[in-house]
Parts: structure tokens; C-alpha cells; sequence
């Protein structure tokens, strides 16, 4: 078993450029997403940590923020009964993050569903469509500037409203 | 770059375009085609609108992919717009055959960003109805899972028995499923008097019905001959696919977030985790069936503890978060105002971000929240074990019997509104 101390010191050793910090109690890593897939091998393959279970991946977009998105993962070590947290900031205008699909196979779908819904484009997954939302669907709904727009109506009463709001709404 | 290491298998898991594009269209070997099949989304054994695009060869799975995404309702999304108290309301909808836990993944993962203290009453209460929902869940994968392998009866035993607990819902809450009974800092009101005898009556009568149950499956040779040796999936494909819940520990991986991590005081219960050997169907069903069992006793002990209980406060008494008894406001300026603030603007947790995971009936049911500050969530995610779960269906069926198929889905227990949220 090792301890929340020891694992400090041992990333940090490893991986200089790691910031260390604290996600309401629990450890959490703020990694560059060069290192991403260096330190989840790492993390999954020493035989003293084995995070082996990838539980959670999912993006956040921080508008108004810089890097605007962050892909957060969750990743527990079943040998050590420990969780930890990566943090990856996402710039807006490259917004490419590795992908962990091939590393851990749970990835695949939860990186679909981040590139569903936050346009995050994980290079090197095997296949990064659309999960949730219809395929022909026209933008990514979980950013915070998508238009949230109206209801599509039957009636044409408030027509020009709908579609300066929503302008892709008009087929 | 990391090799990938040998414990480590690798998985495909294909989308419904990769097998149109991939699928052989000319004669195999035999001088027969392949046929594209797709199995829902109006399918009766998919539990739900979820859609299979199963490649045949024959009678064999020669590739498939789900197709979800068609009861996607953007609940993380409408979250963003609504209060904390007011988003309780759509967890229920998440997983509508076990509400309370994804009641309790959300009010825990906000209290732990505000850490925030539970009182004893309010914990124990949690308890007693994460684990009746562990129970009424398990009913209804055990009826439809039975059902789905042609076996009725053990259908209407399962709902007759469900009924109980949704009847001690429906006293507790107003509700028999959608229950949003938790609030942050503890429960929405407190329990009715004759909620303990109601729940003691049921505890005399349930046990003996598992024994029904088992009487009809668990020695049934046809039951053997569907489950056995079915769908299997080894230790390291579980954790690789991510697999939790009763899927993983059937497996023979003895994981479970209520000894991993302990949360509202499971540490402090007497229970065992049921652990399978060889990761088929018929250990996935020993394992839930043996955990309504284990279900039983923690809802026992609850009870027990919760008559030492009596009248103390089911809610914490931070007035910046939970409101004020109403009788309290007809005398007080102070909470008057408290009132009137929580109900109007809500409370602030303050900036960062916390993930909870609990022990869902499906497996991890996780929440991860991220609080600007402000009186509504920046963002929130939800970790739905079917999600993840439905991801081993390609593996498990590849290369075995599209009759199997019906049994593999049951098996992993998905309810299709927390696959597409």
C-alpha cells in the first residue's frame, strides 16, 4: 500500500512539470497534455501504483477562462484502495487532447461523449463519432456559448425569433 | 509512448458505421452472406430504446455495436440552469429504477465540495433507502432478466414484492419513483411515525421470497444451460472495460465502494460482498441475488439504529444551507430572511470541484460538480454505470449465438435513462 505522500513525491520526481494540487480532498494532477499519455502509463503500469481503473472522463469548458476546456480524469488503484484526479487544460483554438482509449478500452465511449459534447477532438481514438446527440447534429451542446434557442413550433407566429436564435434550425 | 502492457488487453468497440463499412458483403467460406441485423430500438429484451447493429454470420455474432443516444434528455446541461436544491430533481431521472442513489451521488458530491456535516439520523435514513433502492432495482433486473430467458413467473414474484418497497417510497416521499427525498446537508422532511414498523413488516416477509426465487432459477437446469459459461468476461477485461457493481465482482474482483470508500457510515455496518469465479451470467445473477441478501441485513441494522434515533434533527443545522423549520419563521426575523434567500437565490458553494462515487445497483454511479461560486453548478457530470457497462456487449457476444445475445444484455442490468442521460 502507498500512501497519498509518497505518491507525491514519486510524480514529482517522474514528472517535474506535474502541478500537484487538491480536489476537495482527494489528489489531483494538473498535467500538459504532452504528458498525458505518459503519465497514465506510468500511473497504470508501476507496480507499486497499478491505477489501473479509469472510473470517469468528461470535459468542462471554463468560458471566459484560459485554456477555455479541461478534460478531467478520474483514475483508482484497486491495489492501493486510492483515487486520483488528472486535470488537462484544452485550449479553444487547438482543442486536441491524446487519446486514452487504446490504454484503457472504458475511455472510448466517455471520449465520445466529451467530443459530443464539447467538440474535444482526442487524436488517436479509434473512432470519435458522435454518442449521444443525432450524427448531423451542428455544433457541441455542452459548451457554454451554444444557443440554447427555442422549441422548434408548429406555428410561424414567432418565427424570425427562433432563428436569430437558433440559426441552424432552418434546414 | 507507453507499450501497451500484456495485462492490459486491448478491446474494440465498435460504432454502428464501422460494421456497415466493415461488414462483408460478398459470400464467406459456406457461399452465404452476412447479415447486417438491427436488433431495437422497439426491441422488448433491450430494456429500453437501446439499438444493436449485430453482424451475422448464420447464427453467430460476428461483430456488433450499440446504437444509444435516443432518450437523451441533456439533464447535465439543464442542471447548469437550475439551483442545487432545484437539480436534485432531475437525478431522479437519471436512473429511474434506483433514484434515491442517484439522489444520494449528487447531494454527497455537493456536500463534499462544501464539507459540509450529515447528522447521524439523516445518514442512517440514507442507508436504510440506498439499500431498499439496491432491492427494488435488483427486483426489477431479476423479473425482466428471468422474463427475457422465458422464464415468467419469477416476472410477477418480483414485481409483487417490489410493490412493498415502492409503497415505503410512496409513505416517505409522495412518490413511488421519482422520490428526490435527499437535500444537501441531509433529507427533504422527516419520516412519517409508522415508517419503521412498515419497514420491519417487510423485512419479516422478503427474505423467504428470495428463497422463492432461487427455488425457481438458481437449480433450474434450464437456467443453468442459459447462463452458464455465457458471456464471459474475464478479471482483467472487467477493469479494463470498466465494468463495476456486480458485473466486476463477478469477475471474481472484490471491489466494492462501500468498503473502498466508505460513505454515510457503510464502514460501520456488518456486511459481506458477494464475489463470483468465473464471470458469466449465472455468477452475475448469484452475485445480485446474494447481495439482496446482504441488502437485507444493512436495512436491518439501519432500522435498529434509527429506533436509538428518535426525534433527533434529520437535517443539518447550517442555516445557510438547509432552511428553517417553518415554525420557526412565524417568530424569527433571522430565519425568516434564511428562508426567503434559500428559496429565491439558493446557496453558494464555495469555487472547486469534488467527485463522488457511490455504489449504485448497476455499479460506480459517480458525480462530479464543479461550483463557480455562484448558486448554480458550473457543471456537472454524472459517471452512469450502464454507460460504461453497455461497452462489454461487443466483446462478450463476438463469436457466440445471437440467442445468447438477449441474455448477455440482461445480464449486465443497463437502464437505458442513465446510458443516454
Amino acid at each position: 500500500m502507498i500512501d497519498r505522500a509518497t505518491l507525491v513525491a514519486q510524480v514529482q520526481a517522474q514528472f517535474p512539470t506535474v502541478i500537484v494540487g487538491d480536489e476537495s480532498g482527494d489528489l489531483a494532477l494538473t498535467v500538459g497534455r504532452m504528458h498525458l499519455t505518459e503519465l497514465a502509463g506510468w500511473l497504470r503500469d508501476e507496480p507499486d501504483l497499478q491505477f489501473t481503473f479509469l472510473n470517469n472522463l468528461c470535459g468542462v469548458d471554463y468560458l471566459g477562462r484560459e485554456p477555455r476546456f479541461e478534460v478531467v480524469i478520474h483514475l483508482t488503484s484497486i491495489t492501493n484502495v486510492m483515487r486520483i484526479a488528472l486535470h488537462v487544460g484544452v485550449p479553444e483554438n487547438d482543442p486536441t487532447v491524446p487519446s486514452l482509449a487504446r490504454m484503457f478500452p472504458t475511455a472510448n465511449y466517455q471520449e465520445r461523449e466529451t467530443y459530443d459534447m464539447f467538440g474535444i477532438i482526442f487524436t488517436g481514438h479509434p473512432s470519435l463519432e458522435r454518442i449521444l446527440m443525432p450524427e448531423d447534429w451542428m455544433g457541441h451542446p455542452q459548451r457554454k456559448d451554444h444557443p440554447l434557442g427555442y422549441e422548434d413550433v408548429a406555428f410561424t407566429h414567432n418565427e424570425d425569433l427562433i432563428y436569430a436564435n437558433k440559426p441552424f434550425a432552418k434546414e | 509512448m507507453v507499450m501497451q502492457s500484456r495485462a492490459f488487453p486491448a478491446i474494440e468497440i465498435p460504432t454502428p458505421a464501422q460494421i456497415a463499412a466493415t461488414a462483408n458483403n460478398g459470400p464467406n467460406a459456406d457461399g452465404e452472406e452476412n447479415m447486417i441485423l438491427s436488433m431495437g430500438p422497439q426491441h422488448p429484451s433491450t430494456h429500453g430504446v437501446l439499438r444493436l447493429v449485430v453482424e451475422l454470420a448464420g447464427e453467430t455474432v460476428v461483430n456488433l455495436a450499440p446504437d444509444i443516444g435516443f432518450l437523451h434528455t441533456g439533464i447535465e446541461k439543464t442542471m447548469e440552469t437550475k439551483t442545487y436544491t432545484k437539480s436534485i430533481v432531475l437525478t431522479d431521472r437519471i436512473d429511474y429504477l434506483a433514484p434515491l442513489s442517484n439522489n444520494y451521488a449528487y447531494v454527497a458530491a455537493v456536500e463534499k465540495l462544501m464539507q459540509l456535516e450529515v447528522p447521524e439520523r439523516a445518514q442512517v435514513v440514507r442507508v436504510l433507502l440506498l439499500e431498499l433502492t439496491r432491492l427494488n432495482s435488483h427486483l426489477v433486473w431479476l423479473g425482466t432478466h428471468a422474463l427475457d430467458l422465458a422464464a415468467m413467473s419469477v416476472f410477477f414474484y418480483a414485481v409483487r414484492e417490489r410493490e412493498y418497497i415502492l409503497d415505503i417510497f410512496e409513505m416517505l416521499t409522495g412518490a413511488r419513483m421519482m422520490t428526490s427525498y435527499f437535500r444537501v446537508g441531509g433529507l427533504a422532511w422527516d419520516t412519517p411515525a409508522d415508517f419503521i414498523p412498515t419497514v420491519e413488516q417487510f423485512l419479516d416477509y422478503f427474505p423467504a421470497r428470495i428463497d422463492e426465487y432461487e427455488d425457481l432459477l438458481t437449480n433450474n437446469p434450464l437456467w443453468h444451460q442459459r447462463t452458464k459459461g455465457v458471456g464471459v468476461i474475464s478479471a482483467a477485461d472487467a477493469i479494463a472495460l470498466g465494468l463495476t457493481g456486480a458485473n466486476l465482482r463477478a469477475s471474481g474482483v472484490s471491489w466494492d465502494l462501500r468498503k473502498a470508500f466508505p460513505y454515510s457510515g457503510y464502514e460501520t455496518y456488518a456486511f459481506d460482498v458477494p464475489v463470483g469465479r468465473n464471470g458469466d451470467i449465472f455468477d452475475r445473477y448469484t452475485c445480485r441475488v446474494q447481495e439482496m441478501r446482504e441488502s437485507v441485513k444493512i436495512v436491518r441494522q439501519a432500522v435498529e439504529r434509527l429506533k436509538g434515533l428518535d426525534g433527533l434533527p434529520f437535517i443539518t443545522a447550517d442555516r445557510k444551507v438547509a432552511p428553517p423549520p417553518k415554525s420557526e419563521i412565524t417568530y424569527s426575523m433571522e430565519s425568516l430572511i434564511h428562508h426567503f434567500k434559500l428559496w429565491t437565490e439558493g446557496f453558494r458553494p464555495p469555487q472547486g470541484s469534488a467527485y463522488v462515487g457511490v455504489e449504485s445497483p448497476r455499479g460506480e454511479f459517480g458525480c462530479y460538480v464543479v461550483s463557480d461560486g455562484s448558486p448554480k453548478p458550473w457543471r456537472v457530470h454524472f459517471r452512469a454505470p450502464s454507460f460504461i457497462n453497455i461497452q462489454a456487449l461487443p466483446h462478450m457476444a463476438r463469436g457466440k449465438l445471437v440467442a445468447d445475445l438477449v441474455a448477455m444484455i440482461a445480464s449486465l442490468d443497463p437502464v437505458l435513462g442513465e446510458v443516454d442521460r
